[in-house]
């Protein structure tokens, strides 16, 4: 009999490695024929024009206000505009030597934004906080008190102005929503239908034409001799019309509620009003508040529309200060571009707000 | 045993719900009517001090004005219905086009953020955040400026083959309208409903057999071939219209403006950013073992998706899609903010010359309404289609 040597056999290679740059590198660029394609296309495209487009946007660029220097054959982007132009952007019309009352007014409007989202302030008087600073607002714009000088509404302009359109139309639109949704939830039927023809006959117009309605037909609305401001107008215009998508959103929150906490609530013998405003309406807003920050950012977006009705708003504020200038007007689309960043700062972070909401709303349900 | 019914209490007393539902029911149409009658009044007693005239009568006197395009030949000697037909005609031109685009595109992105490929997701992603959180007025107004003022002018447009991109916008050969384009068409409308009866057929013998005939190649070659058929037994007309590059302009052949081509784009590109949010989340809500046992049966990625993620995510996604389309439709008219002539920059011409703001405003109205509510039909009537058999 031979003897049997031991033989081992080949070990197995070591599994591949799954952590590192490499290795995420191997299976999120090259991970098959077709990713790595894609790869090479993709990546191909963007390093062809990423680097063309910093080199225009930046090391090309012409900073200083001197639109000379921007007509330079091979300079990229033209800066300049925005520091020539900046101040009638930012505040449109306000007389030149006042601006510093729109900037202040700025300021306050985003501390008391910034303030009602955080945890901190989440108290009733919050509410006094908001009035206080939108009257304090009101006068540092309008003047008349503590001797600053009457500016008219129709002067108002630039980022102030949007800042306020959008938190003033979302403040009033949200008590008219809240008993809209009520509202067609209602099992009266006259109240019900109401509701729903507001609500269905705002979202099937455009949001123009209902700016048109305030703008051209609001006067002939009211009696005789009863004139409103065109900013009024045009707010009440912005408010009905964010108020009816508010509504449609409260009442998809409204009927997330189980049937059985209004059972019990009946149970317990709560009236109508008790029982939503104990019971359904803490569960139900809870539930729709990242919905209605997003509402909030549609109504922000949706204020430059007003220019289309002559308020010089930021995108207003931007045609006005360039079309009358042909020195500087061939640049415009670097001001399109700076305005477009600030519309893009402020979305952009009451969205990432929204999904921060949105997890603290559902952390009682990952438990 | 009888069962004992509750006590009833008297049927009208102030206690009883439904007497005080009347009761709030009665205040509600008061203060309603209130409001309407109030504004009515206004209205009319406004109009009559100001001497602004009244009524639709307008509608059939000349409209004096010119419109930059339209589907059809308009002069301003037509009247004022006419020129709103070309608007509503231009709003559904952009709304149907922007509405195909749009789904394509944003299909595309939305299906892009669960690719495998990092730099495919990191692109949609980008995509996404950069074109929804920029007002579409603002998007709109930069593809204006890029069109009329980057473009070059039409004596050096840029050219390629047959096709002319420059400041007036885009020319493009199309095939001289003949007989053959006619049996073409009626080739394609016999294919189609040889296709019908195909995919019933193939249907009944999936059902029955379990075999899977091809449910889209074959259908798409039948359709192919019908038309090809057609425009060779009507002689194969070859004859195409091509621009011409003149010295101001390029002439002749089909041409998009400028104006049309940046409502078209912005809109599409704006719109996308939402549908691709509405699809990821779509796709998001199918239960992961979906996917899981897509993969254990065998499927690759592409096939997963196609035949079992997508489909239970259509569900999902067609009611947000809806909004969307509608959204897009709405948009469009901010069209008159480039002057592209819609309903909405039409009736606004109307309404300076006329001055009659109600009934320019409610035509406006009236358009957007029903062509949101035909939307929202077709679109439910898609979505109980698509809906769970449920027993």
């Amino acid at each position: 009999m031979t003897a049997q040597t031991f033989k081992p056999i080949a070990a197995r290679p070591a599994p591949t490695q799954t952590s590192g740059l490499v290795a995420w590198i191997r299976t999120n660029l090259f991970g098959d024929l077709m990713t790595s394609l894609m790869t090479l296309m993709i990546g191909g495209f963007l390093l062809y024009t990423i680097p063309q487009f910093l080199s225009w946007a930046l090391f090309r660029a012409a900073w200083l206000p001197n639109f000379d220097a921007c007509r330079v054959e091979g300079v990229g982007a033209c800066w300049g505009v925005v520091a020539e132009k900046y101040r009638i952007i930012l505040f449109g019309r306000y007389p030149f030597e006042e601006q510093w009352r729109p900037l202040v007014a700025t300021g306050l409007m985003l501390a008391l934004l910034v303030s009602s989202c955080t945890r901190a302030f989440w108290r009733p008087w919050l509410a006094l906080l908001w009035v206080v600073v939108l009257y304090a607002v009101f006068m540092l714009m309008y003047g008349t008190v503590l001797g600053l000088s009457k500016i008219e509404t129709d002067r108002w302009g630039g980022l102030p102005l949007t800042i306020l359109l959008a938190s003033l139309s979302m403040i009033m639109a949200f008590p008219i929503a809240l008993v809209v949704a009520l509202g067609r939830r209602s099992k009266l039927p006259a109240i019900r239908t109401f509701c729903t023809i507001y609500v269905e006959l705002i979202r099937g117009v455009p949001l123009i034409s209902v700016l048109f309605m305030a703008s051209f037909m609001f006067p002939l609305f009211m009696p005789q001799g009863f004139t409103i401001d065109v900013l009024i107008r045009v707010l009440v215009g912005i408010t009905l019309f964010s108020a009816a998508y508010m509504a449609e959103v409260i009442r998809g929150g409204l009927q997330a509620i189980p049937k059985g906490q209004i059972e019990a609530a009946a149970t317990l013998g709560l009236s109508y009003w008790q029982t939503q405003g104990k019971i359904v309406l803490p569960q139900a807003l809870a539930m729709v508040v990242p919905s209605l920050m997003n509402n909030f950012i549609s109504t922000f977006k949706d204020t430059s529309l007003v220019t289309i009705v002559s308020l010089y708003e930021l995108t207003g504020a931007l045609s006005m200060a360039l079309n009358s200038d042909s020195d500087w007007r061939p640049f415009k689309i670097e001001g399109y571009l700076f305005i477009a960043m600030i519309y893009f700062v402020f979305c952009f972070s009451m969205s990432r707000y929204s999904i921060w909401v949105e997890k603290q709303v559902n952390r009682n349900k990952q438990r | 045993m009888s069962t004992q019914l509750p006590p009833q209490k008297k049927s009208w007393s102030w206690r009883s719900q439904a007497f005080r539902g009347l009761i709030y029911q009665i205040i509600a149409i008061g203060l309603i009517a209130a409001f309407v009658w109030f504004i009515a009044h206004n209205t009319l007693y406004n109009m009559k001090i100001r001497g602004i005239q009244s009524g639709f009568d307008f509608l059939t006197s000349p409209a004096g004005f010119d419109i930059g395009e339209s589907l059809y030949a308009f002069d301003s000697a037509q009247p004022y219905w006419q020129a709103f037909l070309v608007g509503v005609t231009n709003t559904l031109r952009i709304a149907i086009l922007g509405i195909i685009l749009t789904t394509i595109l944003g299909t595309l992105l939305g299906v892009g953020r669960f690719s495998r490929n990092a730099l495919v997701r990191g692109v949609c992603y980008a995509y996404v955040e950069f074109f929804r959180n920029v007002p579409v007025l603002l998007q709109l107004l930069m593809w204006y400026l890029l069109f009329t003022e980057v473009l070059p002018a039409a004596s050096d447009a840029w050219t390629l083959g047959p096709i002319f991109l420059s400041k007036g916008g885009l020319s493009f050969p199309i095939p001289v309208w003949a007989t053959g384009q006619l049996w073409a068409l009626i080739g394609l409308g016999l294919a189609i409903v040889f296709n019908i009866f195909y995919l019933k057929w193939a249907r009944r013998k999936f059902e029955a057999t379990g075999k899977l005939q091809s449910m889209f190649w074959v259908p798409v070659a039948i359709c192919l071939g019908g038309s090809l058929l057609g425009w060779v037994s009507g002689g194969a007309p070859m004859a195409f219209d091509s621009p011409i590059k003149g010295e101001f302009a390029i002439e002749k052949g089909g041409s998009l403006t400028p104006e049309f081509l940046s409502v078209l784009l912005g809109l599409t590109i704006y719109t996308a950013a939402f549908v691709a949010e509405v699809v990821r989340s779509g796709i998001q809500s199918v239960a992961r073992g979906q996917g899981e046992a897509a993969a254990a049966l065998g499927l690759n990625p592409g096939q997963s998706m196609r035949l079992v993620m997508l489909p239970q995510a259509l569900r999902v996604i067609i009611p947000p899609m809806t909004n969307q389309f509608l959204n897009l439709t709405k948009n469009s008219s901010l069209a008159v903010a480039i002057g592209y002539p819609d309903v909405v920059s039409i009736a606004n011409t109307a309404l300076n010359q006329t001055g009659r703001a109600v009934e320019c405003i409610a035509i406006v109205m009236l358009v957007y309404l029903s062509t949101s509510l035909t939307t929202s039909l077709l679109m439910n009537w898609y979505n109980t289609r698509s809906a769970i058999q449920e027993r």
